[in-house]
């Protein structure tokens, strides 16, 4: 088997008394989607946070592509082909949803020191940017304000800007959190047709979601990695039962 | 919205012919005082579009941007004193070195915020403020007197008024006109990206520091070249040119002529200083009439003048 795409060990870091990430070891292989899941409080988005590096781990380290990250800046792991969508819709709210995903493809195309042309008319960054809301769906909705969509349509840029960069891999921050069933569901469709394509590390609440399109699932409790494996083993692995599925979940399982 | 006649558009067409026109007016009716007035305008809304695009376009709201203004009229006045009376020197001085000093204070402000960054942009004007009030040399707080204007090449004379006035109108819209191509461009829209949501344009991979930077030294030194303008016009420098009340009357004409379009600015130093002008001749203390009509365009007309003309439509 090749080199997997990103390794993390011995990850750790703490806040104030407060494990967040306790000796994290978690390996994501080229081409797999991997579902992190785990109860509120577990160091999920500390996770998340450390690995698109807005968070620096306390010791530990991160590899991407065989590259170490550990301490890389935000911009430079972007460059590197890892993108960060984020669990709470970051958008341009006062730019209109073309403008928000024309930046993110402006961001991969080479510095921005070009004073003259009209961004919004060069092609080489108007049509990526229209392919990439076509493919999420958004297409007819270009043109309006970004604060005009509804908090699902927000996630669906967000992914949209997430893939202006063709990266290799996508670290999704709860996509499905907040949504209606029905977003939820096209969603959940996109994200089926986008595994194919790009490898995914994807933090989710919903168990629905999680064991109908991760290949692997860590499951992670107080900062811990108490699990790791396929979805089927997660299912019926006692130890994740009683810590996290548990009472709450168990009618589902 | 739709189309070029909106009610928006034909006033700004409007205000640009009446600018145009405006020395025709003037000498026909033998009002000279009026294109001393509307050349003073014309200048500030110079200094005033430059603001615009750090603040209504980039979201840094430099409370000391009148600095350039006296660093680009000091230039000038110090040039001409020291017997260098050529403009090809003059306003290229003036305007790298206030390209210069932007440098230097933006290197310094842009890591701060919201009010730490209009706090240290006003601390750096007070600081120059003073620097030229202790110019002994240059006349300290009495100002320097400039015998001659700016020398260019013949017919250009810029102490005939009507010729003056309309290079101050050519270069204003000179200066909305790069600003319009600015704005639009990739530089542009991470300016605007990084007003909206910094936190993001980083995340998405732009540096943003240096682009902001950038800006902040260009606004700088198209407000240099203001000050140039405002040194030829005045025929003298003092440091009231860089007081932080001047500042504030930037902040005003930008706010109140609309943050964040392309002719706010001109609008709101015309609306400011035309205001101004009318009210202190009703009575002294037009500053009582002024204020309140500045709080109510905050309170109900966000986006200003333009603002309001663009609304009135839906």
């Amino acid at each position: 088997m090749s080199e997997p795409l990103l390794q993390v060990s011995h990850l750790v870091k703490r806040f104030e008394g407060i494990v967040a990430s306790d000796d994290i070891a978690l390996v994501v292989e080229a081409g797999e989607l991997h579902a992190v899941i785990g109860p509120n409080g577990a160091g999920k988005t500390s996770l998340i946070l450390q690995l698109s590096g807005q968070l620096t781990p306390d010791s530990g380290r991160v590899t991407f592509a065989g590259v170490d990250i550990t301490t890389m800046p935000m911009h430079r792991r972007a460059a590197l082909g890892l993108a960060r969508s984020f669990q709470i819709a970051s958008l341009f709210l006062d730019l209109s949803v073309l403008d928000n995903v024309m930046l993110a493809v402006q961001a991969h195309s080479g510095h921005s020191f070009r004073f003259w042309r009209n961004a919004r008319l060069e092609t080489e960054l108007c049509q990526p940017a229209l392919a990439l809301l076509e493919r999420v769906g958004l297409a007819d909705r270009a043109e309006q304000r970004a604060s005009d969509l509804s908090h699902g349509e927000h996630r669906l840029v967000e992914l949209a800007m997430a893939l202006a960069g063709r990266p290799r891999m996508l670290l999704l921050d709860e996509p499905m959190a907040g949504l209606g069933p029905e977003e939820s569901a096209r969603m959940i469709a996109m994200l089926r047709d986008l595994k194919h394509q790009v490898t995914i590390l994807l933090v989710e609440h919903d168990m629905e979601a999680v064991f109908a399109l991760a290949n692997h699932v860590t499951v992670l409790v107080y900062g811990r990695v108490i699990a790791t494996g396929a979805p089927e083993v997660i299912r019926t692995n006692v130890q994740v039962r009683e810590a996290y599925l548990g009472e709450q979940e168990a009618g589902h399982v | 919205m739709t189309g070029l006649l909106t009610r928006r558009n034909v006033v700004i067409v409007a205000l640009l012919l009446f600018l145009v026109l405006l020395p025709v007016y003037s000498a026909v009716f033998d009002k000279p005082f009026l294109i001393t007035l509307f050349s003073r305008i014309i200048i500030l809304a110079m200094a005033a579009a430059s603001l615009n695009l750090i603040m209504g376009y980039g979201g840094m709201v430099s409370f000391g941007h009148a600095v350039y203004i006296g660093i680009g009229g000091y230039a000038v006045g110090i040039l001409a004193q020291e017997s260098f009376p050529s403009g090809f020197l003059q306003w290229p001085v003036a305007i790298a070195v206030s390209a210069l000093f932007a440098l230097v204070i933006g290197v310094l402000c842009l890591r701060t915020r919201g009010v730490y960054f209009i706090m240290i942009t006003l601390a750096f004007a007070q600081l120059l403020y003073y620097v030229a009030v202790g110019l002994d040399r240059y006349g300290g707080d009495d100002g320097l007197t400039i015998y001659q204007r700016s020398e260019f090449v013949s017919p250009l004379d810029l102490s005939n008024k009507t010729q003056f006035y309309y290079i101050c109108l050519v270069l204003l819209f000179a200066i909305i006109g790069l600003t319009w191509r600015l704005i639009n461009s990739r530089f542009g829209m991470v300016i605007q990206g990084s007003h909206s949501n910094d936190l993001r344009m980083r995340a998405i991979g732009f540096p943003t520091f240096r682009y902001k930077l950038t800006c902040f030294v260009i606004a700088g030194a198209i407000c240099g070249l203001a000050g140039a303008l405002l040194a030829n016009h005045t025929e003298f420098v003092s440091p009231a040119m860089m007081h932080w009340t001047r500042s504030g009357d930037l902040i005003v004409m930008v706010v109140l002529g609309g943050m964040g379009s392309l002719f706010g600015p001109l609008v709101g130093a015309v609306a400011l200083l035309v205001l101004e002008e009318a009210l202190s001749g009703i009575t002294e203390y037009w500053q009582i009439i002024l204020g309140p009509l500045l709080l109510l365009v905050v309170l109900f007309a966000r986006g200003g003048i333009i603002g309001l003309l663009s609304r009135g439509r839906a």
